[in-house]
């Protein structure tokens, strides 16, 4: 016990003067040792254990060797929902983007003067964003009814929080010299806006966008499950109905459409910035 | 014509191109309007939205505050299975991260390594959550696994974009020093790599916390399942309490993160 305590007391040196100096021990240990304790309590409160894994592990290939060979039959009734997804990605992430500029504006420090219109943009960036897009999409399709609109609305709105976050924290740390150059010239704001600060932030902004709506296509799958439209609703139904055949088919098409846009948009993202 | 009006002409004319990209994202807009179709609701949506307004801001406080099976211990739940799944993962991370690092294994073994990572990420979160429910079957052990697996793509790449980047100029003055393997790893390779690595696992236990709502769609832990429960019954009171304990959750765990992250970042 005496020598656990020493861990965290500072050792002393003796300089060649005489003079004593206490150098401070690191905390890691401590760190290290709040983390175990950590997980010890959390692996007991989850019921984990590694006997199960090993006993039952073999379990965990049975659903992915009923999905193959995927069911080709059934690839036609795949698309429409497919193409579904896609849309209201596209739109979701389009028009989240566009609401989120002026609030981005709103937020960023050496654009805004007032002190409550930043506070507050910058607290509905924040909300939306922690706001799970399964909870959002499952409000928007109590007010909505069941279907893309739902999707779309939740789409639009994580592409909100996202993508205005990272557009504000962009505007403040752009150069503005141009701006004050194009005020002293007499231009008024919006003027001294859209040709000094729009050039410096919108490779970035247009990068980010695409990178959202990357992640928006697959987010999309899931909203489906919740009656938000687009392929994740045939999923689910298949999967309750245990045609894994058909499952296997959607997940390869889905790997399919998903890996053609990641390969655009990385393409337009590395021209971009 | 002075030097201003020179320079303007010389500047590269980009009108026909911006007018195509103009015309390509129009018809990309106006292909997906069609997604957006304002049909059955009407008056009952309306209604609806003021009913889930009024339950979030009058949250069940009876929920919200019992420490034995409310909103609190939900939260625990959830902050375990984000805790445990983030560590199982990344240390699944590890070994892919080097399998998959191009100058620890060379350029194949990295190639087949990243399209294995790959093929992982590609499966969506819910349905490792319904294989692992075989495995160990409903509850937050199944949610905690998928945690982990669902972690794995995101984690080794990052940690293999760390790995490449280590200076190499370190170990070789260690290895002229006459320092033997462990000791080349020890004060070598892992104070190079510590703190991004911490960095990027703090970063995506961050992400998990958001991410273990989705674990409630099929049943396997977490504070998913009771909320999409009290939204589907319409208990709004009941909803809103767990969707404050949860925002409250998720605002705390960023804030922490953030700070850790700054100061990992600045050494």
């Amino acid at each position: 016990m005496h020598q656990l305590l020493n861990a965290f007391k500072p050792t002393e040196i003796t300089l060649p003067n005489g003079k004593k100096v206490l150098e401070p021990k690191s905390p890691v240990l401590l760190y290290v040792l709040l983390v175990l304790a950590l997980t010890f309590f959390f692996i007991e409160l989850t019921g984990f254990n590694l006997q199960t894994i090993q006993r039952r592990g073999h379990q965990f290939f049975v659903l992915l060797e009923n999905m193959f060979p995927p069911n080709g039959n059934y690839a036609p009734s795949v698309w429409v929902p497919l193409i579904d997804t896609v849309k209201m990605s596209l739109l979701g992430t389009f028009i989240g983007a566009m609401i989120s500029i002026p609030f981005a504006l709103l937020a960023s420090t050496n654009i805004t003067k007032s002190k409550f219109l930043i506070l507050f943009s910058r607290f509905l960036f924040s909300l939306i964003r922690t706001i799970p897009t399964l909870v959002t999409a499952l409000v928007a399709t109590f007010i909505l009814g069941f279907g893309t609109t739902a999707g779309t609305v939740a789409i639009a709105l994580f592409t909100f929080g996202f993508v205005g976050k990272l557009l504000y924290e962009q505007i403040e740390t752009v150069d503005m010299g141009a701006y004050e150059a194009v005020e002293s010239m007499g231009g008024n704001k919006s003027r001294a806006f859209a040709v000094a600060i729009i050039p410096q932030v919108m490779p970035r902004f247009l990068s980010n966008t695409l990178f959202c709506f990357e992640g928006n296509v697959r987010h999309a799958a899931i909203l489906g499950m919740v009656g938000a439209g687009g392929i994740g609703l045939i999923f689910n139904t298949q999967l309750a109905l245990r045609n894994y055949g058909n499952v296997g088919m959607i997940l390869m098409m889905m790997f399919a459409v998903v890996f053609i846009i990641e390969v655009i948009s990385r393409f337009t993202r590395s021209k971009l910035v | 014509m002075n030097a201003m009006q020179k320079q303007l002409i010389l500047e590269p004319k980009s009108g026909r191109y911006k007018l195509l990209i103009f015309i390509l994202i129009l018809t990309a807009l106006l292909w997906s309007s069609s997604t957006l179709e304002f049909s059955a609701s009407g008056m009952g949506g309306a209604v609806i939205a003021r009913n889930i307004f009024l339950g979030i801001f009058n949250p069940d406080t009876a929920i919200l505050f019992n420490w034995q099976n409310g909103v609190p211990f939900l939260l625990l739940e959830t902050l375990a299975i984000a805790f445990v799944g983030t560590l199982v993962g990344s240390i699944l991370a590890i070994p892919l991260a080097f399998l998959s690092s191009q100058n620890v294994v060379g350029r194949p073994i990295s190639y087949v390594t990243s399209l294995f990572i790959m093929a992982i990420r590609t499966i969506p979160v819910f349905v490792y959550g319904l294989m692992f429910i075989r495995v160990t079957g409903p509850g937050p052990f199944a949610g905690l696994l998928t945690m982990a697996l669902a972690s794995v793509g995101m984690l080794s790449k990052l940690f293999a974009e760390t790995i490449e980047e280590l200076d190499t100029g370190i170990i070789e003055s260690l290895d002229a020093a006459g320092c033997n393997g462990f000791e080349k790893i020890r004060y070598g390779v892992i104070p190079q790599l510590a703190s991004d690595f911490l960095s990027t696992v703090i970063y995506r236990f961050d992400m998990n916390i958001r991410d273990v709502a989705v674990l409630g769609l099929v049943g396997a832990g977490g504070i998913g399942a009771p909320l999409i429960f009290a939204m589907n019954s319409h208990r709004w009171n009941e909803a809103g309490a767990i969707i404050i304990g949860l925002i409250l959750l998720v605002f705390i765990i960023e804030w922490l993160s953030t700070r850790i992250r700054k100061k990992l970042a600045r050494g």
